[in-house]
């Protein structure tokens, strides 16, 4: 048992590590003015160039073949390039990851010869960027309850309905689509997945002013879109089995984060730094007993990662242990940043220059509601780790063999 | 990245399930409850002669040599049978306070003898309820005579030697105290059985009047000599802890599967779903600190008493849960004698205490990590 890397994991984190030095600097000590990344003022631009930088070298995406413009690499190479990235002061590319994490790998399933050589270079070196169209009002946690329409019309699908929740829209070029084109039949049958320009006329996006005043996620609004039958991924019919292609990919995706960076060492700094009524604050009982807590919560899954990253070294398949994360990180994250407030007593409610650390923890606790939905609500995560992991039976759903136009909708 | 047991280790690990599944059943358990037996002594004879007390115990003081990752394996599977027998008195605190504090000449009598399951020992702290704090300690040590009372001793009717906190001088704090070895079979000791939640975890009292014994360590480092074998202890235990919370998790998903309710099973309810997953990331968490511990047990690291301290919470937080919950699944029959929940729902309370309460690892933890900041 050791942390050490294998003597190839070794030399491909020094080629890592010589590119990167040869093309980016170091990060300074403490620089984290963004907590949750929600708010990302890097510009688009920079974001580009330093992904078309990777690209060039197939670091942009280590995994895929070198047909397509990776590097043919491991899933472990990955983690390590991530790791060894994650030092250096480079732009962030998170504004890439939706399209390349789970949307051009449903069009490399999916898609044809011509659509492959089209749009998956582009994609990878930040040119066109994707994002995915899943959530609609009427389907959050239960997405195949989708209503947005593609009807036929001679060779051409024609688009009418509304989606939701879609990062990065605002800026992308094009867009995975899961649209409803049998309501007749019950509802995982009747859907079919597109791709579309979000750029083409009918298609109005609008950012979503979120509870903590960011806006990272959008509404979409499709008025009569027009795309071409040679848009269309899979059958007809077929919609659901390559939605579940895309989400597999969402959680092949392996993080080595564990909650961005509000967590326990600055709880600790600010527990350091506090008077209470009975001493130092890093001194009470209640808040050694508090920090205790989330200490073991967040070395518990930082060793998880560990566990998953031994199994990726192997060559292995993951565990299912790595389905725990996000439930720890977004309740910890609400608790941790609640006390945090509360030892800050009355001045706790202050935000911006007047808070303690330019409102960090505000901006956590804020956040952090919309981190326990996005990806997955804590509750669908327990239900899939229940059903999937424990294999415990599957809640009664009384709309499955119904067809969608007939099964109950509350309004 | 290497962060996890060996294939070796593996084996031995599923060497240990195959017997005790066959050996230690509940039904094994519950034969020491019912019989006010101590422990089960064919269990332990059965043991003796796989050798596992010496598995970590050096070749030199006749161990096997193996290392603590081999034991860590070990205690994981004792923790998922509930095995009721002193492996961890003897093992975990009593054979660790010899390797921490023993003199060579202290080691090579004692040390073979344990390997070979020849003796049994313990440790002896508690003086009565709340902390057990230096300035509290009032059992004395002078001249070679032991005087004063433990209390809650694990194993104390059947071990042959105890390691007892003693104050050894008159000095009142931390630099008076001294540990002391003692033969617990002779005149000067009086021990009485006391009852305790778990049956099949004996405990104690322990009077010494006038007892010979002998200093284990220098006086003056008793105290940190203690704590750093309950930080070995702690990771040693926290593998029983998370063994034992993997069974609750696996009973109560067999009983909700099987268990039908409104004409379906309640497995299929999203209260016990949520439930049982809950018990899953905890136990996943705990797993995984588990795993750090034995890594800096292995390997004597600087971090072993932060990563003690967190294996210990976490195992203790995750098999508290997993088995109150486990009994909460079952329902009404989760509460009689006759079904087995309850061997769980006390063990892992009982464990949660053995090596002193959370409050006392938390604060550890948070000390460890006012020190690693300043650095």
């Amino acid at each position: 048992m050791d942390f050490e890397d294998s003597p190839e994991e070794a030399k491909f984190r020094a080629e890592a590590r010589a590119w990167l030095d040869a093309n980016a600097k170091l990060k300074t000590a403490r620089d984290n003015s963004d907590p949750l990344g929600e708010d990302d003022k890097t510009s688009l631009k920079a974001a580009k160039a330093w992904q078309a930088k990777k690209a060039e070298k197939g670091y942009a995406r280590i995994t895929w073949p070198k047909e397509v413009g990776g590097l043919g690499g491991t899933p472990m190479q990955s983690v390590i390039f991530g790791q060894e990235e994650a030092k250096y002061d480079v732009a962030n590319t998170g504004a890439f990851a939706i399209g390349l994490g789970m949307c051009i790998p449903t069009l490399m399933a999916y898609g044809s010869k011509e659509s492959i050589a089209r749009y998956v270079k582009p994609a990878l070196r930040g040119d066109e960027i994707w994002c995915q169209l899943f959530s609609e009002p009427a389907g959050g946690s239960d997405v195949a309850a989708l209503r947005t329409r593609a009807e036929k019309d001679g060779d051409d699908w024609v688009i009418n309905g509304s989606k939701v929740w879609t990062t990065g829209a605002q800026f992308s070029d094009y867009g995975l689509l899961l649209a409803r084109t049998d309501p007749t039949v019950p509802k995982h049958k009747g859907l079919t997945m597109f791709y579309l320009s979000m750029k083409q006329p009918g298609v109005e996006v609008r950012p979503i002013k979120q509870a903590s005043g960011a806006s990272g996620f959008n509404e979409i609004f499709f008025t009569n879109v027009r795309i071409p039958d040679s848009q269309r991924l899979g059958e007809v019919g077929q919609g659901w089995q390559a939605a579940l292609t895309t989400l597999m990919h969402e959680r092949l995706a392996v993080g080595g984060g564990t909650g961005g960076a509000l967590d326990v060492p600055q709880l600790v700094q600010l527990a350091r730094e506090l008077e209470l009524e009975d001493g130092p604050a890093i001194k009470n009982a209640a808040v050694r007993e508090k920090i205790a807590d989330w200490y073991v919560r967040s070395a518990g899954l930082k060793y998880t990662t560990y566990r998953t990253m031994t199994a990726l070294s192997r060559g292995q398949q993951p565990g299912p242990e790595a389905s725990i994360a996000k439930i720890v990180v977004a309740s910890k994250l609400q608790d941790l940043s609640a006390f945090a407030m509360e030892l800050e007593g009355e001045v706790g409610a202050l935000t911006g220059e007047d808070g303690v650390e330019n409102g960090a923890f505000q901006m956590g606790w804020l956040g952090s509601p919309g981190l326990r939905i996005a990806g997955g609500t804590d509750e669908i995560l327990r239900n899939i780790i229940a059903e999937r992991v424990l294999g415990l039976p599957q809640d009664i759903r009384v709309d499955k063999d119904v067809p969608f136009n007939k099964a109950p909708t509350g309004k | 990245m290497n962060f996890d047991f060996s294939d070796d280790q593996k084996m031995l690990k599923d060497q240990a399930h195959k017997f005790l599944s066959e050996r230690c059943t509940p039904k094994t358990v519950r034969g020491v409850y019912e019989s006010g037996s101590t422990y089960d002594r064919a269990l332990w004879k059965q043991i003796a002669e796989l050798g596992w007390a010496g598995t970590a115990i050096p070749e030199q003081y006749g161990g096997l040599g193996l290392g603590y990752l081999e034991l860590c394996v070990i205690a994981e599977e004792l923790g998922r049978a509930l095995a009721p027998v002193p492996f961890s008195s003897t093992v975990y605190q009593f054979a660790e306070a010899l390797l921490v504090s023993g003199s060579e000449e202290q080691k090579q009598r004692l040390l073979p003898k344990v390997a070979a399951c020849e003796i049994m020992g313990t440790l002896a702290r508690a003086e009565g309820p709340g902390a057990i704090l230096p300035k509290n300690i009032r059992t004395s040590f002078k001249n070679g005579k032991l005087n004063g009372k433990k209390t809650a001793v694990i194993d104390g009717m059947d071990a042959d030697y105890a390691v007892v906190l003693t104050r050894g001088s008159d000095d009142a704090g931390e630099r008076g105290l001294q540990l002391a070895l003692v033969d617990l079979k002779q005149p000067g000791v009086k021990r009485r059985a006391q009852q305790s939640i778990d049956p099949s975890r004996a405990h104690a009292e322990l009077t010494f009047e006038n007892a010979n014994a002998e200093a284990l360590g220098k006086q003056g480092e008793a105290w940190s000599d203690l704590n750093r074998v309950l930080d070995r202890a702690a990771i040693l235990m926290a593998f029983e802890q998370v063994g034992g919370a993997d069974v609750c998790l696996q009973m109560a998903k067999g009983y909700a599967m099987e268990r039908y309710a409104f004409g379906r099973p309640i497995a299929s309810f999203q209260a016990i779903k949520h439930k049982l997953a809950d018990m899953y990331v905890g136990n996943e968490l705990a797993r995984s600190n588990a795993y750090y511990g034995a890594w800096a047990l292995s390997t004597g690291a600087r971090e072993l008493p932060l990563a003690a301290a967190a294996a210990r919470i976490s195992a203790t937080q995750a098999f508290d849960f997993a088995a109150k919950e486990n009994t909460q699944t079952h329902g009404g029959v989760g509460f009689t004698w006759e079904f087995d929940c309850h061997f769980y729902y006390k063990r892992s309370r009982e464990l949660g205490l053995a090596l002193g309460p959370q409050r006392v690892w938390k604060d550890k933890l948070v000390s460890q990590l006012e020190l690693s900041n300043a650095a």
